[in-house]
This record gives structure tokens, sequence and C-alpha cells, in this order.
């Protein structure tokens, strides 16, 4: 097994913040802002922060803020609450005490038989949200100038089900939920929303095999899983997650998601390493992009690879980041 | 990139990346300049259209084509003109379907689909026929599922014909877990609504099993069936919500303060901090956890008690209106005369009064249980605590009973049997049969071949047997698969070590069920303090240490403990022993507890004096498993207490050790061992010291309050 090239991973980050006219970038334009925070919350994992020019990074943030409050993935564009969350996959294995440990954990796995390892599976939905990110980028490099006046907002997305709509154009997700409950957590205005309402949606999302999907009666998903968990965590419902071993246990059990090898993937993970370039892709010897190094260097935090420092599971930041925001630490 | 390979590009193709770039860059100038100016001309539309076919994701240009629809609908030309209504939105249509050709995976793309859809526009065929295309193109994509069930639902498409199409798919492919899937909320849908020839549920369900195992008999190895069949034996043990156990135990005779047999208890949680009453704890343990246990769903009968000024609490880590057990105590007045006074006590649920379990299947039974209680007129003496002498773990410490005495203790005060509280015996013979059935499939399974999913499944079966036998009350203690089922397990841990630890928690879970529910076993598990000039623990003593323990179960069999010896084990957290209200004292040393929160059950009782968690592996991981499982100031729930809350320690010092604060600041203990984990150092100690005021021993050392 390798060792993470945390110098490799820092230059290839910082030249795909500067790289904006190539195919990738072009198409990737609608979600530069999602970009920004999977680099730097990486960097930040890795305690390279400061490798960053943090006014630049700033400025730019501000700008992709739309006149309606809201932000866009990039500037101009239409400012979208929530976007696509779905992590789908990368760690976990963890407290046997807990069943729903695997799903406290933002990161799942799936086996992959052809290859006999564990990989990461694909997702193909970037269009990540904004706001959120626009906050945690801010708070992420310590400036606390997050401008209030889009809450009410996010509130106005709230259906009367209780669930979150992506926008004025009413696509409803239960991605939305998480999306909107932690942008509001990490600004100390969850009670700007009716929390139980949204709790009671989020549950009605729930499956037989004990899995969460994206709408009530959906297949469950393991991003949604996350998103619907973490969403349950920062609410401090977790408690209606249904754990009894004779539902989710059998979740964990298949093959699907499971209670996994952690050296096996810590090593997976380093072998999807670019050892040249620096940056990790979703699995050896496949492109590297931004996103999967930043699920990469999360999965080795969550797996307790040394000198990574440690992420929060449901919020995704890192743990010192949250406990600033939300102890006032 | 997903799936596409790392390598450097070539000049060529580097150049022709910098051309389609700079097309779509321009593209997307264009577009964004036309969606700030609100122009929605054809030429306008056009730029857009081009746009998302090349990138579906592209988000803001959905947004503009829905405005733009909105404003074309709006032109006189449009204005009840059915034709040019039609064109505008089959243009929609057309542009998605393109648009899903990139990449059906787009959400942006489908959305848009929903929302010219719900202008009452496209036909149903037209729908199902696309449908069909990507569901055979992918069959497991999940964007088409859902779309599917959008269109079933708008176009008011029965149920019954669904779940023939899932038939039709999964008979395509046994292993298409979506179509199971689909299956099961159907089904649920059909047999809630009791739809003609979907009642009642048994023929039902008689039927779906032998359908699925066509499945796992062609392919045992394939978990999708397996996963469904895993659902309907959910279903077939899944009966009324029931008591199953309570302290007191129906039927024993207790008294106040214990008799010899039952231990000194000075410390007991039956003395209370009040002079002239004893309290006694009254726990209900039910089948499934279940809300508003109050006074109104319960009635107390005693004299001296008024049943409806009793507070219910429940008896969950996280203190929430729902657990298994509940609790609530009964104060009895301090008698002075000399005679003993006896009081009987009647605890009675009545039938449909609003308890309800979180599965959604309500208490059926009216129950009760009925015990007395007895108040000798001596109390105890008060005990100084100062002069308390340490608590010792170790085996020296401990005897056995002799076995008369024990079972004679265990048949009236632990009362191991089942509390037979319900009055009507259900019918279950329809669930035995169909389990017993089950099991001898996968009996016939695994007789040809080696498949771990049947193994479990197997296992799974076997336990449900059991279940299933100890309501309707015909079980015999000494007839149960708990050996064959620990032994599937310990295959299953050979042949799939990638799913050991899941394994071992299952292996535990059954191993604690077999201990307790056999009086024998128990026994052997039950020892005596040998010291018995100390007062404050109590002579029985339940010792399952070096069990190999990863968790603990069967709690509702153990509500009667005092003194809990759990070390040298496995376990990563103590979830279940907050229903233990009596527990005075409790070692998990030499234990894998990774953190101060995996301590939270421990907060709700009141009455443990003595704690040991020395050699742990607290403090020892940056990442703690248990964070959200415990209330803190990281959630919103239990935040706001936080800020409220009044502390004597100022709020940076609470915020620092939030997670040794929230553990320890309830607890009223005397003696603590925490040597032997990465946090033990001395700045921990002295926070502890100050947080447990009554802290007498600190790591086997006199604590300096």
């Amino acid at each position: 097994m390798g060792e993470l090239m945390v110098e490799k991973h820092v230059k290839y980050i910082l030249a795909v913040e500067k790289r904006k006219d190539d195919f990738e970038s072009v198409v990737m334009e609608h979600l530069r802002l999602n970009g920004a925070y999977w680099g730097l919350t990486t960097l930040d994992i890795m305690g390279k922060l400061a490798a960053v020019e943090q006014d630049e990074v700033i400025s730019w943030v501000m700008q992709c803020q739309h006149e309606s409050g809201g932000f866009g993935g990039n500037i101009g564009h239409d400012p979208h609450v929530p976007c696509t969350f779905l992590f789908d996959l990368c760690i976990t294995s963890m407290n046997s005490a807990a069943m729903l440990a695997f799903t406290h954990f933002p990161i799942l796995t799936s086996q992959n038989k052809k290859h006999g390892q564990t990989s990461i599976k694909s997702t193909h939905h970037k269009r990540w949200h904004s706001r959120h990110w626009q906050c945690v980028l801010l708070r992420n490099l310590g400036v606390a100038v997050v401008s209030l006046t889009f809450q009410p907002d996010i509130a106005a997305l709230q259906n009367e089900d209780g669930s979150f709509s992506g926008d004025i154009w009413g696509e409803v997700d239960a991605r939305f939920s998480y999306i909107a409950i932690l942008s509001l957590a990490l600004m100390h205005q969850l009670d700007k929303v009716d929390v139980g309402k949204a709790v009671k949606y989020i549950l009605s999302c729930k499956n037989v095999d004990g899995g969460f999907g994206c709408t009530p009666g959906a297949e469950s998903h393991a991003g949604q899983i996350f998103c619907c968990v973490a969403a349950l965590a920062i609410t401090g419902s977790l408690h209606h997650v249904c754990y009894s071993w004779w539902v989710l246990s059998s979740l964990i059990m298949i093959d699907r998601v499971h209670w996994i090898d952690k050296g096996k993937l810590v090593k997976f993970i380093l072998d999807c390493q670019d050892k040249e370039n620096g940056g990790i892709s979703d699995r050896p010897d496949d492109a590297v992009d931004v996103f999967h190094t930043y699920f990469g260097v999360a999965g080795l935090s969550l797996l307790e690879y040394p000198g990574m420092k440690p992420i929060d599971p449901a919020y995704a930041l890192p743990v010192d980041v949250v406990n600033r925001v939300i102890l006032g630490r | 990139m997903h799936g596409r390979p790392r390598k450097a590009p070539t000049t060529e193709e580097q150049e022709a990346s910098a051309i389609k770039a700079s097309k779509l860059r321009s593209l997307q100038s264009q577009f964004l300049q036309l969606h700030h100016n609100k122009i929605y001309t054809k030429e306008a539309l056009d730029v857009s259209a081009k746009l998302l076919e090349s990138n579906p994701e592209y988000y803001t240009a959905w947004n503009y084509r829905k405005l733009a629809v909105q404003h074309n609908l709006n032109l006189p030309e449009a204005d009840n003109n059915e034709e040019s209504i039609k064109s505008i939105l089959d243009e929609e249509l057309r542009l998605v379907e393109n648009a899903l050709k990139r990449n059906f995976k787009s959400y942006g793309a489908w959305h848009h689909r929903k929302w010219v859809l719900s202008k009452g526009h496209s036909s149903t065929d037209k729908e199902l026929l696309l449908l069909d295309k990507f569901q055979k193109a992918d069959a497991r994509n999940f964007h088409a599922w859902n779309y599917r069930r959008f269109v079933t639902a708008l176009k008011n498409i029965p149920d019954e014909k669904e779940l023939e199409y899932t038939t039709e798919r999964i008979y395509d492919n046994f292993s298409n877990y979506s179509a199971w899937h689909n299956r099961s909320v159907l089904l649920s849908h059909l047999l809630k609504e009791k739809a003609k020839g979907y009642s009642p549920k048994d023929n039902v369900f008689t039927e779906e099993y032998e359908f699925v195992r066509n499945a796992f008999f062609t392919d045992p190895d394939d978990q999708s069936g397996w996963f469904y069949h895993l659902w309907l034996l959910d279903q077939t043990v899944k009966l009324e919500t029931l008591l199953v156990s309570s302290w007191p135990p129906h039927g024993c005779n207790l008294s106040l303060p214990m008799d010899g047999s039952f231990g000194d208890c000075s410390f007991s949680p039956f003395t209370s901090r009040q002079s002239n009453t004893r309290t006694l704890p009254l726990i209900l343990y039910f089948s499934e956890v279940v809300e508003n246990i109050c006074s109104s769903t319960v009635e107390v009968e005693c004299e001296n008690i008024v049943s409806n000024e009793l507070v219910w609490r429940s008896l969950s880590g996280d203190e929430t209106a729902s657990a298994h057990a509940w609790l609530t105590y009964l104060n009895f007045p301090e008698e002075h005369a000399n005679s003993l006074k006896v009081y009987q006590v009647k605890v009675s649920l009545a039938r449909s009064q609003g308890i309800f379990s979180s599965t959604g299947v309500h208490h059926g039974n009216s129950s009760h249980i009925a015990f007395t209680v007895s108040i000798s007129p001596h109390r105890s003496e008060h005990v100084d605590l100062k002069n308390e002498e340490k608590i010792s773990w170790s085996d020296e410490s401990f005897c056995t009973h002799e076995a008369q005495f024990l079972e004679s203790v265990l048949a009236n005060l632990f009362h191991i049997e089942r509390t037979k509280v319900d009055e009507k015996v259900v019918d279950y013979q329809w669930n035995v049969t169909t389990v017993d059935n089950e099991i001898a499939h996968c009996r016939e399974l695994l007789a040809t071949t080696n498949c771990k999913i049947g193994k479990l499944t197997l296992a799974r079966l076997l336990m449900a047997h059991d279940t299933l036998m100890s309501y309707t009350g015909t079980s015999h203690r000494n007839f149960s698969h708990h050996t064959e089922v620990l032994q599937l397990y310990d295959d299953l841990k050979k042949m799939d070590p990638a799913h050991f630890h899941y394994y071992q928690d299952e292996y535990s879970l059954v191993l604690l069920k077999q201990i307790i529910s056999n009086q024998e076993l128990l026994l052997k598990h039950c020892c005596k303090y040998k010291d018995p000039s100390s007062p404050k623990i109590n002579n029985f003593c339940l010792r399952l240490n070096d069990l190999s323990l990863s968790r603990i179960g069967s709690m509702e069999k153990l509500l009667w403990v005092q003194v809990l010896d759990l070390s040298n084990n496995q376990l990563q957290s103590l979830e279940g022993l907050e229903v233990m209200q009596l527990l005075s004292c409790l070692n998990v040393s030499h234990n894998k507890l990774c953190s101060f929160t995996a301590l939270e059950p421990l907060r709700l009782l009141r009455s443990l004096k003595v704690l040991d968690i020395s050699y742990n592996e607290i403090g020892a991981h940056s990442i703690d498993t248990r964070r959200y499982l415990c209330s803190s100031p990281l959630n919103h729930k239990s935040g706001g207490d936080w800020k409220a809350e009044e502390s004597e320690m100022p709020w940076a010092e609470v915020a620092d050790n939030w997670e040794a604060y929230t553990i320890f600041k309830d607890l009223s203990l005397i003696q603590l061992d925490v040597i032997g984990n990465a946090v033990s150092d001395e700045k921990i100690k002295l926070l502890l010291i100050k947080l447990l005021p009554l802290l007498k021993w600190l790591d086997g050392e006199v604590a300096d309050n």
C-alpha cells in the first residue's frame, strides 16, 4: 500500500481551480461553486487550507449570489437550493453496536464483484447546491460574513407536507430536505422551518428494506440514505431510524451496503491516486477529478488515516469547522 | 471521471477538446445573455435546446425553458388554440427525450418532463412506451422507476396492473431489485386498502413466498429475491404489540426494604430521598417501540396511589416520546406501626385507548399484571458514604450461590418466564406454519448449495420461529434453536469474513438470549459478592464477562439486575442498558467503548453508584461514531436545551468537553474507574471530580473533592 500524496493533491486542486477553458471545466461550469467546496474541504482535511488565496475565493463566491438572495452554481446562473448530493459512495464500516452506523457515515460502499474489491460507484449528478456551500466556504475560511437576507426563501421552499423544493420550479426530493436543514442549522436558523414536518416527510421516504428513497415509494439509494440519515441526525431525530435486527440488518448484509473491511478500502482509495499529477479517481487508472479527490480524502478521514483532520459525518465538514459554527468554539 | 481512462491527452485530442470547449462556452454565454434579458423567441429557444442536448445537467437552462413555456402559452396566438399549445408542449417533450438520450440520469430533464405532464399534456401510452425504452436499456434506472410511479399515479393506472408489470420484469431477470422494491410498495398499498383479491393477507403472502422461492432456487447467490423474502418474513412475524415483561414481574411478592435473600439494599433504588415514603420503580417493556404510555392508557390500582397522578417517562437513550420500556415511580407511605403492611398492585393496559407502536401495529389485547409489595416497619439505617469500602470486581470477590436458593429467588423475584399477561390467546397458526414451511425449504436449498445468504435466512427463520412460539405461550424453554443458530453464525463468520462484525453482533444477541432464557445457564452466571459487610453491593450479581459479546440484548428479561459485570467483551456501545433502572454497579472495563458518548444509555440510570469503564478506547479515535446518537449541542432537538441549561461551569469548558459533560452531569457515582483510556489524563479527572460531587473513589484512589 502506498501513502497519501498530499503535496501532489494540493497541486492538482490548485491547478483545477485556475483551469477554466478546457472542455471538462466548461461542462462543469454550472457547478463551479460545488467544485470550490470539494477542493477547499479536501485541502482543509489535509491541513493545507493556507494554500488558497482566501480573498479571491470569497469575492468570487459573493458574485454567485443572485439578486433574489440565493446562490447559483456559478456567476450568472439561477439560484438553486440544493442539488445533487449523491455520495454514491465511499466508505465505512464501524460501530457494529449501532446498526445504523453505516448510515451514520456519509459514505457508503458497494462491492464490485467483477473487480473483487470495494469500488466507488459513479455519480452522475453534479448539480450541487449553492447556498449551503457558499455558507460553508465562508465558514471554512473563518469569515462570518454570510448575508442572511436569503433565509426566508429557503423557508419558503418548504411545502405543506414538510418536503422541500429545490427552487421555485417545484422539484421535490429528500436531498433538498437535507441541504435545507444543513444550511439552516449552520446559520442557526433551523427554527425558521417546521422541523417536525420536515422529519415526517423524510421518514415517509423510508422503505421496507430500511433504506431511503428520494420521494415516498422510491427505491432505496446509498446517497439518499446518507441525506436522510444526516438530516435526522442534525434534527435530533435519529431514533426514528428503525434499526431492529429485522429490517435494517438486511440492508447491511447484502453486498450493496454493509460492514466493510477498513484496511481494504484505505488501500483502494490510495490505489486510485494519480501518483504523478495528483488527484484521486473513482477507480484505479481512471481520470481523476476534484469531487473524487474530495470523496477519497474525506473517506480516508472517516477511516482514521493518519494526518487527516476528522470530518463530521452529518455536516460533511471538518469537525473543527462544525464545532466552531455550532458550538461557537 | 467515471469510466474514462487516466492518460495524458494527445495534441490532437487537446485541440479537439479546445474546439468543443469554445463552442460550448459560446453557447453558454449566448444562453445566459438571452436568459438574463428574458428573450423567448424561436431562435433563442433553439440556443437553449442545443445547450441542453449537449449538457442536460445545465439546470439554469431548464428553468429558462419553463419561463419560456409560460411566456409563450400566454401569447395571444396560443390563447385557447389547442394546436399551438400542443406544439409548444410537444417541443418540450422532444427536447427532454433528446436530453435523456445524452444522459438518462439527468434529474433536471426528468423533472422538466413531469412539469410538462402536470400541465395535462401527453398520453399514457406515449409515456409508458418511452419508459419501456429506458427501462429496457437499464432495468435498474431509478429515475425511470420514479417517473413510472409518477405517471401511473397521474393517469390512475391501477396498482394491480403495475404489480403484473413487476411480475414480468422479475421473470425477465430475477435480480431486478427495482422491480422487487416496487412490488413491495404496491403490495403494501393493496393490502392496506384491502383491495379485492388481496385480503386476507395470509393467502397473498403464501403465493408471494412461492413466487420468490422460484428466484432463489434459480440463483441462490443473487440477493434481490432474498431481500424480498426478508420483507415477507417481517410481515409474517409482525404481530400485535405485546407487553412482554415488567418490573416488578407479574405474580411476584416484593418486600421493601428487601429481605436477606435479596441482599441489603441501602443503595437500592427502592429507598427514596424523601424520608416518609418508599419508592418503587414500575417498568413496562413492550415488544415494539410504543408511544403514548400515560395515566390515561395505563391504570394502576393500589391503595394510596392515585393512578392518574402518575407520570410516565420513556426509557429511550434520546429521551423521546417513544420507547420499548416505560417507567413510573410508585410511592408507598412509610409505616410507623409495628406491623407489616402489604399492598396489592394491579396494572392494567386498556384495549385501544391510544397506545400505538412506531410500526403502526396497535396494542391489541388488554393486559394486566399484578404483584404485591410489603412494607416492613423497619427501615435500614442510613449508611454513611464516608465509610464506604471500594467495590472490587476481581473474580475472587465473587462466589456462587447455592442452586436451591437461586432457583427460589429466580422463581419469585426475577421471574424469568415470560409474563403471560394477555388474556386472549391469539391464533398464530398461519404464521407458525408459514415459518416452519420456509425453514423446510431453506434447509432443502442448503442441502445442495453452501449459500451464505441462505444460511443467514435460515438463522433468522429459526429465531422467528422461537419468537412466535414464545408469543403463543406454548414454547418449551428447553426446546429452542439457539444452538443451531449460533452454529450458523459461526459458519458465516468463517465463510464470509468481510461481514464478520455483523455476524458477531447477531451471534452475541443469540448467545445472550440463550443464556437468559435457560434457567440452568443463567444460574451459572449469577454470583454472590463475597464481602457481606459491604452494604453497597447487592448479593445477587449477574456476570456476563468474557463472552466476546459485541452487542447486548434481551433486556426485557434483565429488568431485575442490580449488579452487572460485562467486562472483557467487545462492546462498542451500551445501548439497551437504559432500561435497567435498578442497576447500581456496572463493570464494562476491557471493552471497545470509543467515546464518552457511547455511555449515553447510563444517563437514565439514576441509581448507578459504581461504574468501571477502565481499559476501553475512549478518546483513541478521531471519528466518534456515537456523536449523533446522543443528546448533544450538535443536534437541533437538544441543542436548544444546551444553550438554556444553567451550568456552574463556564460555557467554554462545557462546549470543549460536552461528551463527558452530557454523560456525567446527571449521574451520582461514588466510585468510578477510567484508567486505561486514551482520554484519562489529569485534566479529565479534574473535570469528572467537578461533575460528580459524591465521588469517593476515582481509579482506586480517594477522590479529593
